[in-house]
């Protein structure tokens, strides 16, 4: 585990060092949503009716604007031959990779997301079933997304081919994730949207970071 | 009697419908250093490349200690290391730092990096971020990272690109005393390396 935990320690170390892209994905995330209220209206009703599936897109695309750099930026300073020719499986560096990820994006967004739906008048389970869901959730969109930024690899015009690859293996996320929200709203509960949420990410978990391996190994051909 | 450590036969490669490679063999000792010599597109980079089996072989057996190294590719990796057309260091990492990741990467011990760092000339860079370094002092930071490595077989693409004569000299010293202790060397060049004794396989004749 000294390479993954290496791995992982040099990319947030990374991100540490230039928390620019960071701010740029918290900063996106805001002020898209809130451009929903100013586009749509003041009515609270509304509002919060459509807060979940507004905040779960605004993170989906948050998450994925940062995703285009994920491996790119290995393959363009040649650090990705490395990782290609590191003694352990190159499986567990899409991981850590992915993992950093999660934790530089789709952590900061499952905290930052309950302060938007205040925003939107969400009630405080709401807030609450907001906040799990994405942390539930945001692994698979990294994972997915981690899967994208690998297909598109030295692909011209490849963070809209990216988003065009991931945007569809997301909707269950996005559907689960929303829903759960809408379920607090309506009384009902959103345990089972939870665990449809753990389920993908198990799933994510178990086959996606071999299908990234495989996409990498291709790309350092 | 020296031992044979590399043995390739009839390696063959193919890149984009071509073929790159054809039928390439040799034999490598411990203490023997490989001088890749050709035309731009020759296929230097890529019999390094298929080497390290970055690139699938169409054709051909690389056998290290007389095994092939297919089968067990996580051993063979850790018998590598690495210099490609790229430096592979991170910019926003001061030197040491780069050279203190690679080694963790490949699970190995630090205790080279002072040693390498200093037959570079690069102690009183170590500190200092990549981004801000000259190609050269970054080219001798990469092969500082190959020096540090505890892998017997170095594989160097274009090793002496953006390298001035002391840091030149750096690179033959580094690399005859990796050779003195039984490693064996690689490297795909365009310019006589300087090393004495290399031998030279020249590519696309």
């Amino acid at each position: 585990m000294t390479g993954f935990g290496a791995l992982l320690a040099r990319d947030l170390r990374l991100v540490w060092r230039r928390p620019g892209d960071v701010m740029v994905v918290l900063a996106f995330f805001v002020v898209a949503t809130v451009l929903f209220p100013l586009g749509i209206g003041p009515e609270a009703n509304l509002l919060a009716r459509i807060a979940a599936g507004i905040l779960w897109c605004a993170a989906l695309f948050a998450a994925l604007l940062s995703l285009d750099r994920l491996f790119a930026a290995d393959y363009d300073d040649g650090s990705l031959d490395l990782l290609l020719l590191a003694p352990w499986p190159l499986e567990l560096a899409a991981l850590a990779k992915c993992l950093a990820h999660w934790i530089v994006t789709g952590l900061p967004l499952a905290v930052l997301a309950p302060l938007m739906g205040v925003v939107f008048g969400l009630s405080g389970e709401g807030l609450g079933a907001l906040c799990l869901t994405l942390l539930v959730g945001t692994p698979t969109l990294s994972l997915v997304g981690g899967l994208a930024a690998a297909l598109t690899l030295g692909a011209r015009r490849g963070g809209a081919l990216l988003a065009l690859l991931a945007l569809p293996l997301c909707v269950p996320t996005l559907i689960f994730g929303a829903g759960a929200v809408e379920a607090v709203a309506t009384g009902e509960g959103f345990v089972t949207h939870l665990a449809i949420l753990g389920a993908l990410a198990l799933l994510a978990l178990a086959t996606l970071p071999w299908a990234i391996a495989a996409a990498l190994r291709q790309a350092g051909e | 009697m020296t031992t044979v450590l590399l043995e390739v036969t009839g390696l063959s490669c193919r890149r984009g419908g071509r073929m790159v490679l054809g039928n390439i063999s040799f034999e490598l000792a411990g203490g023997e250093l490989l001088a890749l010599t050709g035309r731009n597109g020759s296929g230097k980079t890529t019999l390094l490349r298929a080497l390290a089996l970055l690139v699938r072989a169409e054709a051909g057996r690389i056998c290290w200690h007389g095994e092939d190294v297919v089968r067990d590719r996580e051993s063979w990796r850790r018998q590598v290391a690495w210099l490609g057309h790229l430096d592979g260091l991170k910019g926003d990492l001061s030197v040491q730092e780069n050279l203190s990741v690679a080694a963790r990467l490949r699970d190995e011990a630090p205790d080279r990096i002072a040693r390498a760092l200093a037959a570079f000339d690069l102690e009183p860079l170590a500190r200092r971020d990549v981004r801000t370094l000259s190609a050269g002092q970054r080219r001798r930071a990469a092969l500082a990272r190959v020096a540090a490595s505890h892998a017997p077989l170095w594989l160097l693409d274009e090793p002496l690109n953006a390298l001035d004569a002391p840091s030149q000299a750096a690179l033959r010293a580094a690399l005859g005393g990796h050779l003195a202790a039984g490693g064996l060397a690689i490297a795909a060049t365009h310019a006589p390396i300087g090393v004495p004794g290399a031998r030279a396989l020249e590519l696309g004749r």
